[in-house]
């Protein structure tokens, strides 16, 4: 694989750019393979990377029934941020954003991670109450976090509307400097490029339609291109995890729901950094194109249609424009959804099932792109060694039998 | 936007008069204490999330104020019918799962 380089750009400037190399294969599938993962948007194509990168792995298939990172992936609002309540979300999303800070030189692609910092605005005492909890909490876990007042959110953010009286008012926010956004496509395809490169086949337009078990064990796939023998079965399905438990006859405590996000023209810098609100709804960053980048939030009833009501993206919209009136004449150009799989907590499920050699990783809901390293990284492990990563054990399924939650929902600002 | 009919209004009524309830159909168990900890998360967590027909509870909130329930195509988002509480569904399908 020819890397990625300054001097390679250069190179490739004399034969006007029409030379570059594929940056991965797209081969037939081949009859068996060690491990399959189901599933080829960020958090598959990630664990196919640490399978063989960290554990030598390499007669892996990434089977992805679109086209890659087109599912949730390449949908989402790119919020990267590690501020979580509890030590066990604390942990694997610190974990994901140390994964982060070295990711473009690692894959040799530029992710375009940037850390601009991430604002959770508060409305009212009680916002402000859980928002110091919460700080107060990651600090103890070793993440930067900071409680802000007003003022220092308006210094930060200049647009913002800091009016008392409206209906929304800012009373103050966390402030994480070392959280931020990230290219999303770019994930995808340098993960891709980065496995493929190790040996993992990619195989797009291959969709799993049934997991064939014998003796309570997995032994391969069904897909529209035949049958794929495997030992492995690893399940990273997003919005589809419903479908795919239906699959192996086990069910998951997931529901699907449509998650909206919209995109405006592009316009001269006026943010430069990500403003989130829970109570609201409303999320909003600024590309490096210009556009501002808005995510709205989910469906009210369970679906799987790639869209979502209108009436949230208008709430969306309009918390938007009183929170920055600056913004209330900016035309929109699209608006999309994807169907993110929400659990019971809030948190994800990364875990064995009860059929051996079939592993779930899902449940990432509205906030799982922050993760897309980290995921990978301890789910490639809990597969290779059939046992789960230190930092993947509390996300197991068995949580909702014992009783173990780790109850992100409300406690944190948990969207995103 | 869906258009919802309401059994007991007997109108078809805007989406955003409703609010959703999840799955229907899911009864609570008599005796809990007789329950396994597997079969009380079965009860509280787990939901069949079908793509396809589902049915599911919804709340006439700026209606007439009561529940009913309604069988969806959740990847069409067609509603088949719509019935009160304690009858049961004409359609039934299982495309996405067992109970
Ligand atoms: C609008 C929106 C905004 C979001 N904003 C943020 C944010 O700001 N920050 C954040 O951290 N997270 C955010 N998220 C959540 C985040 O996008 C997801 O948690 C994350 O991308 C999930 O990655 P994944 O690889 O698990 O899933 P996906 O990228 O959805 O990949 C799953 C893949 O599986 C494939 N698949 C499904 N069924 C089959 C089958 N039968 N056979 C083969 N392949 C199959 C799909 O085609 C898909 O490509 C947002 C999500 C949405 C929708
Ligand atoms: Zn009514």
């Amino acid at each position: 694989m020819e890397r990625y380089s300054g001097f390679s750009l250069f190179k490739h400037a004399f034969s006007h750019h029409e030379n570059w190399q594929k940056a991965w294969h797209s081969p037939a599938p081949k009859p068996s393979y060690d491990v399959v993962i189901v599933g080829g948007g960020g958090h598959g194509l990630a664990t196919a990377y640490y399978l063989a990168k960290q554990h030598g792995i390499t007669r892996v298939a990434v089977l992805e029934k679109g086209y890659l990172g087109g599912g949730n992936t390449g949908r989402n609002t790119t919020i990267v941020r590690s501020n979580y309540l509890w030590d066990e979300a604390a942990r694997l999303y610190d974990h994901s954003l140390s994964l982060w800070q070295g990711l473009s030189q690692e894959l040799n692609y530029n992710v375009m991670f940037s850390q601009r910092g991430v604002l959770n605005v508060g409305h009212n005492l009680q916002d402000m109450r859980d928002i110091e909890r919460r700080v107060n909490a990651n600090r103890l876990n070793g993440i930067d976090a900071e409680v802000l007042d007003t003022k220092a959110v308006k210094e930060l953010v200049p647009i913002i509307n800091d009016s008392p009286n409206i209906r929304y008012p800012v009373h103050g926010a966390s402030w994480q400097a070392s959280g931020g956004v990230a290219r999303h496509d770019a994930v995808a395809w340098g993960y891709a490029r980065a496995a493929n490169s190790l040996g993992v086949d990619l195989i797009q337009q291959c969709e799993v339609t049934g997991i064939r078990r014998q003796a309570g064990a997995v032994v391969g796939v069904e897909t529209n291109l035949g049958f794929i023998a495997a030992a492995k079965v690893a399940c990273v399905v997003a919005g589809s995890s419903g479908v795919m438990a239906a699959h192996a006859d086990i069910r998951l405590p997931l529901e699907s729901y449509p998650l909206q996000a919209l995109v405006s023209e592009p316009i001269k810098p006026v943010l430069d950094t990500v403003v989130m609100s829970n109570a609201v709804h409303a999320y909003v960053s600024q590309s490096d194109k210009g556009d501002l980048v808005i995510g709205a939030g989910i469906d009210t009833y369970n679906g799987y249609g790639q869209r979502g009501s209108f009436q949230i993206i208008e709430h969306t919209v309009s918390a938007i424009c009183e929170l920055f009136p600056v913004f209330s004449r900016v035309r929109m150009n699209r608006s999309w959804g994807g169907v993110v799989d929400i659990s019971p907590d809030a948190c994800p499920i990364i875990s064995k099932t009860m059929i051996k050699g079939l592993y779930f990783n899902c449940g990432w809901g509205t906030g799982g792109f922050k993760a897309t390293p980290g995921s990978g990284h301890v789910f490639a492990h809990t597969i290779a060694k059939d046992q789960a990563h230190p930092i993947a054990a509390p996300f197991n399924l068995d949580r909702f039998n014992t009783g173990h939650l780790i109850d992100e929902h409300g406690a944190a600002a948990v969207a995103h | 936007m869906l258009q919802i009919y309401c059994p007991y209004c007997q109108e078809l009524r805007e989406e955003t008069e409703f609010s959703y309830s999840g799955e229907a159909h899911i009864a609570r168990p008599l005796e809990p204490q007789q329950l396994t900890d597997a079969q009380w998360a079965d009860y509280l967590f787990f939901r069949t999330n079908p793509r396809g027909i589902h049915h599911e509870m919804w709340y006439h909130a700026s209606g007439c104020r009561r529940y009913f329930n309604a069988t969806r195509n959740t990847q069409t988002y067609e509603i088949y019918e719509t019935y009160p509480l304690g009858q049961q569904p004409a359609l039934t399908c299982d495309i996405g799962g067992k109970r």
